[in-house]
């Protein structure tokens, strides 16, 4: 078990930097998930992490070990592909058990540790097959099991489930929670879906463009995105945004609609506010034209504009709701539910 | 139920087919006739008469020392020049697949004696260990080996089989190399993390994983050390000394048309068509099917 420390991490190929001063600190046994959309560098910061990448400049640690230089092979992790990267050449135990063979660990060992592997990831019937006679779902299993079995000191995920249909995603992901929960190994997942992401790490890390948004826990991440990126990344569906000026606390919309309660903030802002948190109320400031509602039985969720603008607005109401296109409605943000971001830089201004 | 598609009848096709129809008859399908036609012929040293003798041409080779010498010669020239120029290419390709550097122009150099005739990469390696002449024969001097291929029957045999290999090595890197380069990298990167390194990932995963090729190019070797050879050995040695690297196919040439002994040729030519006819069976029967991924 360790820690895992980033310093001030540079990738670069050529001149083109695609990782720029990522920091990180990664106490024992805690899951980050590296979250944001593809190119943005998630891939290359796991790679470099397992030794696959060379590190440009900046130091990683793990425990108490500089292992910018060291092989892969020499930094004690594991990694699950996204292809999973079976052997295909192998049966599924002698999969598992090739990294403990390379170590020149005891046939008894080794046998041991692939079966209680088998046992927990529950391929004891398949141990004797190839990877090409696997559906999916199980050689995803496989790749996990020669994960643990080495008892690394850290998990790497790049993508795993993104190969898997979507309710064996569900499955999985829940699966692998458990797993590392049990074996409290320390793990980076990376991924570019924001609900594995919210539902898997005990903290995430959202990267854009090769910059470090935000690095906090799903719920600090939901309640006080640091950007207007990591807001809209954040929560599906996706929060509103909606420029306003603000002075003396209220916040005037494109369309002359006032709001209270919007901090210290001066000047042209981005408004924000979450689906989930506008609240019908006939009265409200926020008057949103609906052109379509989406039943989904839990809750309702309305398209629609900003009364006389053209910015695209999401409600998302409990229960079943239904109103004609065309139709205006009125709603009122929930207390607290206003976040405000630099309408240039879009950082957010604390209230 | 499928109904089938039937077009109307055109001369069109035949027309497209004919001229690939026609080399294959001329050029293949009438000298093969002819050699099997031949092979059942006995004619004078002068060509005044021809006789029609059955499979006597045969007979005469199971029995003919020299011939059943030359078939052994065959076989080991062959699996030495297989084994050879395999396993360097096995090895170049091992390294080109690792080159980060210089990648493009390693591999082209690489590629370059494939391009080089076979006459004249036999007279290239005749100049390279001429005993008088030769860089080679001068080194080896000096480590105390005393090296004449026109004398020593061992040293002639190693010179072709170097030359005949050397020749090959390129056809053989290419196979290999792009063998090397479909196998997913991901899984050479799990074979890393997994603590193996780089030649413990060759044995344990690309050299299985690239099985199939090594398959197919040990046919296409053989085959290749069968025949295709002629022009080296008769650059290099004429077969000699003393028969030492005549071997099935040089033999057929020697036979026919320095001895004159058109219908033993031919029925030695036969015998080497059964045998590439085999040789091609087993590649498209056996080898084709084992193919694992």
């Amino acid at each position: 078990m360790a820690s895992i420390t980033l310093k001030d991490l540079v990738k670069a190929y050529g001149d083109t930097e695609v990782l720029h001063h990522v920091e990180g600190e990664i106490s024992d046994g805690e899951f980050i998930v590296v979250v944001g959309p593809s190119g943005c560098g998630k891939s290359t910061l796991l790679r470099m992490v397992a030794g696959l990448e060379t590190v440009t400049s900046g130091t990683i640690r793990i425990g108490d070990k500089v292992v910018n230089q060291l092989e892969p092979a020499d930094r004690d992790i594991a990694m699950v592909f996204q292809n999973y990267a079976l052997y295909p050449h192998m049966s599924v135990r002698e999969n598992m058990a090739y990294g403990l063979k390379i170590r020149k660990i005891s046939k008894d060992e080794i046998a041991r540790r692939v079966e209680e592997a088998a046992d927990i990831l529950e391929l004891r019937p398949y141990l004797d097959r190839k990877p090409r006679q696997l559906s999916g779902g199980q050689r995803q299993r496989v790749a996990m099991g020669r994960a643990i079995v080495r008892n690394p000191q850290v998990f790497l995920f790049d993508e795993p489930l993104s190969n898997l249909d979507a309710k064996l995603r569900v499955q999985m992901r829940l699966e692998i929670r458990k797993l590392q929960q049990r074996l409290g190994v320390t793990s980076i997942y990376v991924t570019h879906d924001q609900v594995e992401a919210m539902t898997l790490g005990d903290r995430l890390m959202v990267l854009n463009g090769g910059y470090v948004e935000q690095f906090g826990t799903p719920i600090e991440l939901y309640d006080r995105p640091a950007t207007t990126f990591v807001a809209g990344f954040i929560g599906s569906p996706a929060m509103n945004f909606l420029p306003a000026t603000v002075s003396a606390g209220m916040a005037t919309l494109g369309n002359g609609a006032q709001l209270a309660n919007a901090g210290a903030a001066n000047g042209a802002v981005t408004l924000g506010v979450r689906p989930e948190h506008l609240l019908q109320d006939d009265a409200g400031p926020v008057r949103v034209t609906v052109e379509l509602v989406e039943q989904l039985g839990a809750n309702s969720l309305l398209h629609g504009k900003l009364e006389g603008t053209d910015i695209e607005m999401v409600v998302s109401q409990p229960g079943h709701m239904s109103a004609a296109a065309g139709t205006v409605m009125g709603f009122a943000p929930a207390a607290g539910a206003l976040h405000l971001f630099h309408a240039e830089t879009g950082k957010r201004i604390e209230p | 139920m499928l109904k089938r598609v039937h077009f109307p009848r055109s001369v069109l096709p035949y027309l497209l087919v004919a001229p690939q129809i026609l080399i294959t008859l001329v050029f293949f399908i009438w000298p093969a006739s002819q050699a099997v036609y031949q092979s059942f012929l006995i004619e004078d040293a002068f060509g005044l008469s021809t006789e029609f003798v059955w499979f006597e041409n045969f007979e005469l080779l199971v029995d003919d020392e020299l011939y059943l010498q030359s078939f052994g010669r065959t076989i080991f020239f062959s699996a030495a020049v297989a084994l050879l120029s395999m396993s360097a290419a096995l090895v170049l390709a091992g390294f080109a697949d690792r080159v980060v550097r210089g990648a493009t122009t390693y591999r082209t150099l690489m590629i370059w004696p494939y391009a080089v005739a076979p006459v004249l990469a036999g007279a290239l390696w005749v100049f390279m260990f001429n005993p008088t002449l030769g860089i080679f024969p001068f080194l080896l001097d000096m480590v105390g080996i005393d090296w004449n291929h026109y004398l020593n029957g061992t040293h002639a045999m190693m010179l072709v089989i170097f030359a005949a290999a050397w020749k090959q090595i390129a056809y053989n890197f290419l196979f290999y190399l792009a063998a090397m380069q479909s196998i997913p990298r991901s899984l050479i990167e799990a074979a890393a993390i997994d603590g193996a390194g780089p030649v413990r990932r060759f044995i344990d995963h690309i050299f299985p994983l690239i099985s199939p090729t090594t398959f197919f190019l040990l046919v296409i070797n053989a085959v290749y050390a069968f025949f295709d050879t002629f022009g080296i050995i008769h650059a290099v040695t004429q077969g000699g000394p003393a028969n030492s690297t005549t071997i099935l196919v040089y033999k057929v040439f020697n036979d026919g048309f320095v001895g004159l002994d058109l219908g033993g040729s031919a029925a030695q030519s036969v015998i080497l068509m059964v045998l590439v006819i085999a040789m091609t069976v087993v590649q498209f029967r056996y080898i084709e099917r084992k193919v694992e991924y």
